[in-house]
């Protein structure tokens, strides 16, 4: 491995600012977290963790997560696709702002959201009075924020790989026969997978974590609509240290197994398309 | 074209480095400047208070400052933090630092004192246990009280939705908490029976927001339940802010509720503004201040000024602001944190992990 | 051309559905932000926003910005490079925790510099003697907004490098460049569109972040309240044009940096065709 010299300079440089920069920021600081809740001992610990409220915390944030990002999935393949084959009027405005849920505080949006979806708000009312649906303060509610803040990834993730699927090969499927379906599935889809699984990741890993805008919208109501970043709070506020590092160490672990799910995926996608190549 | 980027990159880098460098020394300053006094001319000091306090203090600082100039000549710049009275007091024992703290209650300011930051016997430090002004729990509801709520036992009905914070969370919360629990240990009801009225009574709660303000907000704004249990404060703001849409209930019984004050002395002697600290809290005792918090809706402490602001007819039902400002209903039956043995007591019973609260929760 | 049909009702039903679904999640909110921003008139508009502390809380936000956004290229452009154009042990590793501040919650992110620089944290002492305050200063915030945007400009960078290959950068060191050459002539040209996104992005985050810096913020008026902070304080003070005035400030520089970004963008697609 290392008889291959480094040809380009500047490795230790590199190297060394990278690694700096990441301690200070981010190792650092997270090794606290694991040094703090260590103050418990392990019974303590998964008790802490696994009360029936933490518990239903984590299953409120996860369903609702993964609600949105599923719908974020479809809406985002749908803008992505938009934007990358047609020509329409208003296109680069609609590319320009696909950034803006990252850009709006997350309590601004929460703020907005929830004025216009409770049951006297401009689209809230519409569906209470007409289907009887509440959509503020309840888990549909969670899920809308999320979609908000979750939208971003799963566009700009399949976006550029989209661009860069060669047109011809679609046209060669064309000419052989299939028809547009078949096209999609059998040439497009495959291509696409791993951006698509990544911008899934992504806004699913961002969702479970998401506070400012979701307290707003939630109501809060223990068992109901109490997200698991709100109990961190809560527990924080209880002068639990401990209990609020334990439940943001569990919620760090899900974070890792996400990310580590998504490289494990890709990994496998990349080899299987490449394998029928 | 590649240059110019570059270029522009370069400069935003620099910049930002002195910009970075500079504010790193300016925060230390800051900290300096806060102790010298600059030569006795400016003073700054920080009041960690709670959610409620926003216009209270707004008003109170601007009378501080102009008293202490006339008094001593220095100018005083007071800078407030307002947050969950929880919160507050944790991100002061957390390092947050602040010269005086005046919070929603006595447990909140011992968990700074718990942190080592404030001596002990705080409560004894200024008058009427360091309780400059009080409060008490009434209910707000809509205009014309649709669903008449008239007490506490109306708010267990099964057509009634209530908004109260989580006491987890909220100071406020944890006082109407309490005086719910008053309410049905003067029915008569035994403990269990006490517990049962309470969780009817949390599970007919809409929204359960994490602080007094956001729940004010869920019920005002944003319309949700019926009935809003609230600092008396609050709900005087909320009939002076939207005239003729709200209504006040007092219910027949209720709960004193004694916000604490308390200098912070670890960091007012780091400051030196242990004399302005001490000052700045015990001139809240002031004829001058006290009018202030009497306008504000807190009720006085000075017994000449309280009773300056009874209400004549001490009507159950308030649906504006008089106009004679006399607004204390004297009438309403009050008790107090005593009564539950003390916040250390009350916390846990009522609040800890597993204790009562809690168990309204389980399934 | 195109050879394919293509399928003219499938392509007018996905525009609308994007349309409406941009439409009611993006565009609503902002409408909803400006009509409530306006409603009690431009005067009291003008007043909210050029309030004092509106100003100083808005100027807080752009430092922090700033500097996060300095912080954060200079870190990202040495990890892309690093990462892509070196092979050595623990590179997934590395790789995985550069990637980790996107997944946490910005509370615990919040959380974990309390735990390290607060009182009970054995730093505090060192740091006190010092008299250096991290948290509750404006510091933390800005640890704060690097931390939440940390890998957004070396995520954008390393699949452009990786795509790219290390040949042309060896061919250079080869005819003896040193690494700053070799970054600026070689590769600097070729992920310019990918760092200048990861600026934007990285901008239009930092100016919104709100979960992790209150946390760290202390709430300090005039002092430690970020704009996202300062619109909390004024909706839960029943001031809610206010609120959604200094929202606005939000919107705005939420849109000239998006909008700057498509502008330069635009020169650069004209410079390429002009080359070409």
């Amino acid at each position: 491995m290392n008889k291959k010299k480094r040809i380009i300079p500047g490795f230790g440089i590199s190297m060394g600012i990278t690694i700096s920069i990441l301690s200070i920021v981010v190792l650092i600081p997270l090794s606290s977290l694991v040094i703090f809740s260590a103050k418990l001992s392990f019974s303590e610990f998964i008790y802490t963790v696994t009360r029936p409220r933490v518990l239903s915390g984590y299953f409120v944030s996860i369903s609702t997560s993964f609600i949105a990002s599923l719908i974020n999935v479809f809406m985002g393949l749908a803008l992505a696709w938009v934007l990358v084959r047609y020509d329409f009027k208003g296109k680069r405005f609609i590319d320009g702002i696909i950034e803006l849920p990252f850009a709006l505080p997350t309590a601004v949006a929460g703020i907005s959201l929830t004025h216009l979806t409770t049951t006297n708000g401009w689209v809230g009312q519409i569906f209470y009075k007409l289907f009887g649906i509440k959509i503020a303060y309840t888990r549909i509610g969670i899920t809308i924020a999320l979609i908000f803040i979750g939208i971003p990834f799963v566009v700009r993730s399949v976006q550029p790989v989209l661009e860069k699927i060669d047109i011809k090969y679609e046209e060669a499927a064309f000419i052989l026969g299939a028809d547009s379906k078949t096209t999609f599935l059998k040439v497009i889809f495959p291509e696409i997978l791993p951006a698509i699984i990544s911008g899934f990741t992504l806004a699913f890993a961002r969702s479970i974590g998401e506070y400012g805008s979701v307290v707003f919208i939630a109501g809060n109501t223990p068992y109901e609509t109490e997200i698991a970043p709100l109990l961190i709070m809560s527990e924080l506020q209880e002068f639990d240290y401990s209990a609020a590092t334990s439940i943001a160490l569990v919620m760090l672990a899900i974070s890792v197994v996400i990310l580590s799910v998504n490289a494990l995926a890709q990994g496998i996608v990349s080899k299987r398309v490449n394998g029928k190549i | 074209m590649k240059k110019r980027i570059l270029s522009i990159l370069l400069i935003a880098a620099i910049g930002a480095s002195i910009l970075g460098c500079g504010n790193s020394k300016s925060s230390t300053n800051d900290i300096s400047a806060k102790a010298e006094g600059e030569g006795g001319k400016t003073i700054e000091l920080t009041n960690v208070s709670y959610d409620p306090t926003r216009e209270l203090y707004a008003a109170y600082n601007e009378l501080f400052e102009k008293h202490y100039k006339e008094e001593f000549g220095d100018t005083v710049e007071v800078t407030q933090s307002h947050g969950g009275s929880g919160k507050q007091a944790l991100e002061v024992a957390n390092g947050l630092e602040a010269d005086v703290v005046t919070l929603a209650l006595e447990g909140d300011v011992q968990v700074v004192a718990d942190a080592g930051l404030i001596d002990d016997g705080f409560t004894s430090e200024f008058d009427l246990d360091s309780s400059p002004y009080t409060s008490t729990i009434v209910f707000l509801v809509r205009s014309g009280n649709p669903k008449n709520i008239k007490d506490w036992n109306d708010l267990i009905r099964d057509d009634v939705g209530v908004i109260t914070p989580n006491p987890k969370t909220s100071g406020g919360a944890m006082w109407n908490y309490l005086a719910a629990w008053y309410y049905f240990e003067q029915q008569g009801q035994s403990e269990s029976d006490i517990l049962d009225s309470i969780k009817k009574l949390y599970s007919n709660v809409v929204v359960l927001d994490s602080g007094a303000r956001g729940a004010t907000t869920s019920f005002v704004e944003n319309k949700q339940g019926d009935v809003l249990i609230a600092w008396e404060n609050e709900a005087f703001l909320s009939l002076k802010e939207y005239p003729g849409e709200y209504e006040i209930v007092v219910p027949s019984v209720s709960i004193l509720c004694q916000p604490t004050v308390a200098v912070v002395d670890e960091v007012a002697k780091k400051h030196e503004t242990q004399d302005v600290a001490k000052e700045y809290l015990s001139y809240l005792y002031s004829d001058e201040a006290q009018e202030i918090e009497a306008e504000n809706f807190y009720r006085p402490s000075t017994k000449e000024i309280y009773n300056e602001y009874v209400s004549s007819e001490n009507s159950d039902t308030i649906t504006k602001i008089p106009e004679d400002g006399k607004w204390i209903n004297d009438k309403i039956t009050l008790t107090d944190i005593n009564h539950f043995g003390g916040w250390k007591k009350a916390r846990a019973t009522h609040f800890a992990d597993g204790a009562n609260f809690d168990s309204i929760y389980e399934e | 051309m195109n050879l394919r049909k293509e399928n003219k009702a499938l392509k007018y039903f996905l525009i609308i559905i994007s349309f409406i679904f941009l439409g009611v999640f993006l565009i609503l909110p902002l409408i909803y932000i400006i009509i409530t921003a306006l409603k009690n008139g431009v005067a009291a508009y003008v007043n909210a926003i050029s309030d004092e502390y509106a100003i100083k809380a808005a100027l807080l936000t752009l430092e922090a910005t700033l500097i996060a956004v300095v912080v954060n290229t200079i870190f990202g452009v040495f990890a892309a490079w690093l990462i892509t154009k070196y092979t050595f042990r623990g590179k997934k590793i590395l790789s995985t925790f550069i990637d980790l501040p996107v997944t946490v919650s910005p509370i615990i992110a919040g959380l974990i510099y309390v735990l390290t620089f607060g009182r009970q944290s054995s730093l505090f002492p060192i740091l006190d003697s010092y008299g250096i305050q991290i948290i509750f200063a404006v510091p933390g915030i800005v640890l704060a907004t690097i931390f939440v945007t940390f890998p957004f400009i070396s995520r954008e960078l390393i699949p452009v490098l990786t795509s790219q290959g290390t040949d042309e950068e060896e061919a250079a060191a080869l005819m003896g460049a040193g690494l700053f050459k070799i970054f600026k002539k070689v590769t600097f040209p070729n992920v310019k569109w990918a760092l200048l996104y990861g600026i934007v992005l990285c901008t239009a985050r930092s100016i919104g972040e709100f979960g992790a810096v209150s946390v760290l913020s202390g709430h300090l008026r005039g002092k430690t309240n970020t704009l996202p902070l300062y619109i909390e304080l004024l909706y839960q003070g029943y001031d809610f044009t206010g609120a959604f005035a200094a929202s606005s400030i939000l919107v705005i520089f939420a849109v000239v940096v998006l909008v700057l970004r498509l502008v330069i963008e635009k020169r650069g697609e004209k410079n390429l065709d002009i080359k070409k």
